[in-house]
């Protein structure tokens, strides 16, 4: 025990369009008004946070071939939010998820560079990609990509925009006044750039920006995914919130960091949690359940077995028992623009397993379905919940945690007032922000101060 | 005469360090913040504390150029800049009158992501988006983006029939686009979300709808990620030179900008405009003609000029413009704007010579000239830039799809 104790890093994720996010109580505000966002933004400045996370999608969410319409629906432009963000907020980190697949590189890397610029250096990028036509139909491009083609594609859109990045290094604008001399050389930002899936060639037009490049993340948990972060990120947004699995994700990650040159510091692993406070320890659990209810209606438990059995299951009383029938053969039809459903893989098997298991506990649809969906990460009194995150990253499952509440946009409130002091308290956790930048904050090099030449991601 | 004339609309277009390319070397310049959100913040706080209806930001794919269609190798001169769209929403939390409009280069981008862009824009200013549509059909830019590639042509060759296909084409396709931008922010009506708890569903799905947008270049079918936006319509404006962008603002525009340099021809091109708007079946809705003018103001009436004059030799070659360049004091460019005005503006939107000195001219000189001959706001009397242009709030294209005949109604373009 005589390491010394890491430093958390904790992150706000504005509650999303899932039905963790529970929009049917009166302290659930907008979820598209600015107010919302600035609120949350600054709750999580306030309690000196790392940053601030948003997730998108980019075609509304169907089931049944009609508009899934039970839980959130709406949400803003990523790019607009966040530099509108930047004014109400001076330290915290902004972080947007911007797809590869239906963007182009040109354009998306001037928009990084002008949020990395707007906000003084404060700008980070979750990169993820899609390949369903479904979401292409909004596209002018379409979009379809094969799906063994996403991380090719994803991977090709990163090495591009950081060629771009990099295209200006710093120091091209003099702007002597008395000279003459706006720029060192007419050159700037020239960039060629021949692969697959991009070729382009020209000058980029945003010169350097503070951090150089937006800090990057990964969210993609194959294989695959796990490659391109160690080859890539700065951070990844796991999903693994178990003190087990968080170790075997955080080792596996780090060890791969070595073949790409890298260290264990240079890239952080902040995987989503949710929580629930209460009081005491046992009111917090009273307080879980009435969320689960809350989260998981009747209809909403409804809809999400419909995601395993593939068909419309409308007829069933959600306080009834299971379905007798069995799930619908083939591929999965019923849900689109949402990637969960593919986690059921063996929908007959997983169909026995539930049937199994509700006739064990004697329990509906309902009951069914908030037993197998996940429980809230941490559920506790503040004290609990503070000595569990710490626990979780002493134990290396984690760097950190993105924490997704249920409210919008007070959600984040209880947390900062009561838990954040507890781990300042611990020497855990910063009571001031030290530096600037979003880099500064997770402990991540300037590019340009790498000192190894061979870094991976410069473009070829 | 000018006495029965209503109030002029007045925008300033913001673009690096003023439009005079040696403007960055003046003493009220800032060159070295031209990158910094508090530069822009600056100007537009100067702007609204002239009460203008709205600033434009310039933008584009590609590095400035003293050459009109290619790069060039310039480095006397501002090169470099942000993305229009995030400089406007940066600064909206810090405003709250003026209207804010970015502009959008239609050729390389997708309808989807700016719809649900502008329609943001709109809710961080609560109300005060629009955008401003332009093309690009350089060679140079393209090739940023790889899916097309257009001939290199100068500027001279605009009327070379293959020149004028690819730029009829891009207008087309920029009708198209502001159609579909225009229709995602009608996707969703204003009261769809219900939140009602006893069925529990956030949303009534009827209430959103498929755009279906199919068209020659592309097709998007919505509806949109993001519920409509406070003005309903966002507020769309274009520049236009010649007959083809002439079309598309009476076509798909609220503001078309003009750069007609005296009252013969703002009367010319308003007729033009109003002929395609009626040909177009817009007769009844409004559409702005604002003027476009290059602005170095100054109390002394040579001293403008003279500026001007030193800016040249600074740059190694006279200033020209698309637009005319006006050089004077407030007091001469009131009584040339209310001549302008006459003739059928209904605005302009003034493109500062030196944004550091000829924006505080506009707002602490033209203004107060202007307010004294009754000729322009006292007070904001709005709070969207819809209600500081007189427009309405329109309404919802597909309101009534449920009940009446699937065509909708007021619908804009083509």
């Amino acid at each position: 025990m005589s390491k010394p104790l890491k430093q958390i890093h904790l992150a706000a994720h504005f509650p999303g369009v899932n039905n963790t996010t529970v929009w049917s109580e009166p302290r659930a505000g907008s979820h598209i008004e600015f107010s919302s966002f600035a609120h949350f933004a600054r709750t999580a400045e306030r309690a000196k946070f790392d940053f601030l996370f948003l997730a998108e999608g980019l075609r509304l969410r169907e089931q049944g071939g009609q508009i899934y319409d039970l839980d959130v629906v709406g949400r803003p432009d990523i790019f607009t939010v966040l530099s509108a963000l930047a004014a109400v907020t001076e330290r915290l980190g902004l972080t947007g998820t911007i797809n590869s697949t239906f963007n182009e590189p040109y354009e998306v890397a001037r928009q990084f560079a002008s949020l990395d610029h707007l906000s003084g250096g404060r700008a980070a990028w979750n990169v993820v990609t899609s390949w369903d036509a479904f979401t292409g139909e909004n596209f002018r491009r379409g979009g379809f990509l094969p799906q063994e083609q996403r991380y090719a594609r994803a991977k090709e859109f990163l090495v591009t925009a950081t060629g771009l990045f990099d295209s200006w290094r710093g120091g091209e604008i003099i702007a002597d006044q008395a000279t003459g001399t706006f720029l060192r050389d007419a050159r700037v930002g020239a960039f060629v750039h021949s692969g697959e899936q991009f070729d382009i060639t020209g000058q980029f037009n945003v010169p350097r920006s503070p951090q150089g490049r937006p800090v990057i993340f990964q969210a993609g948990d194959s294989d695959e995914g796990r490659e391109f972060a160690a080859s890539s990120a700065d951070a990844i947004f796991s999903r693994h919130a178990t003190l087990d699995a968080g170790r075997d994700f955080y080792a596996d990650v780090k060890e791969r960091l070595a073949r790409y040159g890298r260290t264990h510091d240079q890239l952080q692993i902040l995987p989503a949690a949710t929580f629930v406070l209460g009081e005491t320890d046992a009111e917090a659990q009273e307080i879980s359940h009435e969320v689960r209810r809350q989260q998981v209606s009747g209809a909403t438990a409804i809809k999400y077995l419909e995601h395993v059995w593939n068909r419309d299951l409308s007829a069933y009383d959600p306080d009834g028992p299971l379905p007798d029938i069995d799930p619908a053969p083939g591929e999965n039809t019923i849900a689109r623009g949402r990637a969960s459903v593919r986690m059921f893989r063996d929908p007959l098997a997983t169909a026995r397993q539930w049937r199994e298991r509700a006739a064990a506990e004697k329990l509906s649809i309902r009951e069914l379905v908030i037993a197998t969906t996940a429980r809230q990460s941490f559920i506790g009194s503040p004290a609990t919940v503070a000595d569990t995150i710490n626990t979780f990253v002493q134990a290396d499952a984690a760097d950190g945690f993105i924490l997704v509440p249920h409210i919008t946009p007070g959600g984040l409130d209880k947390f900062a007032d009561t838990v954040v002091p507890l781990l300042q308290e611990r020497g855990v956790f910063r009571t001031e922000y030290e530096g600037t930048t979003l880099r500064d904050h997770l402990g991540l090099r300037h590019p340009d101060a790498e000192a190894d030449p061979s870094d991976q991601r410069v473009a070829s | 005469m000018s006495a029965t004339l209503p109030p002029l609309h007045l925008a300033v277009a913001l673009d690096g360090a003023g439009w005079h390319p040696a403007s960055w070397r003046e003493p009220q310049a800032r060159p070295h913040d031209l990158f910094t959100a508090d530069y822009w913040a600056g100007a537009v706080a100067e702007a609204e504390r002239g009460l203008l209806d709205f600033v434009t930001f310039e933008d584009a794919l590609g590095l400035q150029s003293s050459h009109p269609t290619e790069p060039d190798t310039r480095t006397d001169q501002v090169r470099g800049r942000l993305d229009a769209v995030l400089i406007a929403a940066r600064v909206a939390p810090l405003t709250h009158h003026i209207g804010l409009v970015p502009t959008v280069i239609a050729t390389h981008t997708e309808p989807f992501h700016i719809s649900k862009a502008i329609a943001t824009l709109d809710y961080v200013s609560a109300g005060r988006a629009g955008v401003r549509v332009q093309i690009s059909a350089k060679a140079h830019e393209a090739a940023h983006f790889g899916r097309r590639t257009f001939p290199r042509f100068g500027i001279q060759e605009l009327d070379a029939p293959a020149v004028r296909d690819v730029t009829a084409e891009l207008f087309e396709e920029a009708a198209d686009y502001i159609e579909v931008a225009r229709r995602l922010w009608d996707s969703w009506e204003d009261d769809a979300e219900i939140r009602d708890v006893a069925t529990g569903r956030f949303i009534d799905r009827d209430k959103l709808h498929y755009i279906d947008f199919e068209g020659k270049h592309f097709s998007v079918k919505g509806p949109s990620i993001t519920p409509r936006p406070p003005q309903g319509q966002p507020v769309v404006s274009a520049l236009a030179h010649r007959s083809v962008p002439f079309q598309l603002v009476a076509h798909s525009a609220d503001i078309g900008y003009v750069t007609a340099r005296d009252a013969d021809q703002a009367r010319a091109v308003v007729a033009e405009i109003r002929a395609a708007q009626e040909a177009a079946g817009r007769a009844e809705e409004p559409l702005h003609v604002f003027g476009d003018l290059v602005v170095f103001l100054d109390d002394d009436p040579t001293a403008a000029a003279t500026r001007l004059a030193r800016l040249n030799v600074l740059a190694g070659y006279e200033y020209t413009s698309d637009a005319k360049i006006f050089t004077g004091t407030p007091i001469q460019l009131s009584d040339f704007l209310r001549e302008l005005q006459q003739a059928g503006l209904s605005g302009f939107r003034l493109r500062p010579g030196v944004i550091g000195s000829d924006l505080p001219a506009i707002t602490r000189g033209l203004v107060p000239e202007l307010q004294r001959r009754g000729a322009f706001r006292r007070a904001y009397e709005a709070v969207t830039l819809r209600g500081l242009l007189g427009l309405t709030r329109p309404a919802n294209r597909y309101a009534n799809a449920n009940i009446g005949p699937s065509e909708p109604e007021g619908t804009v373009g083509p």
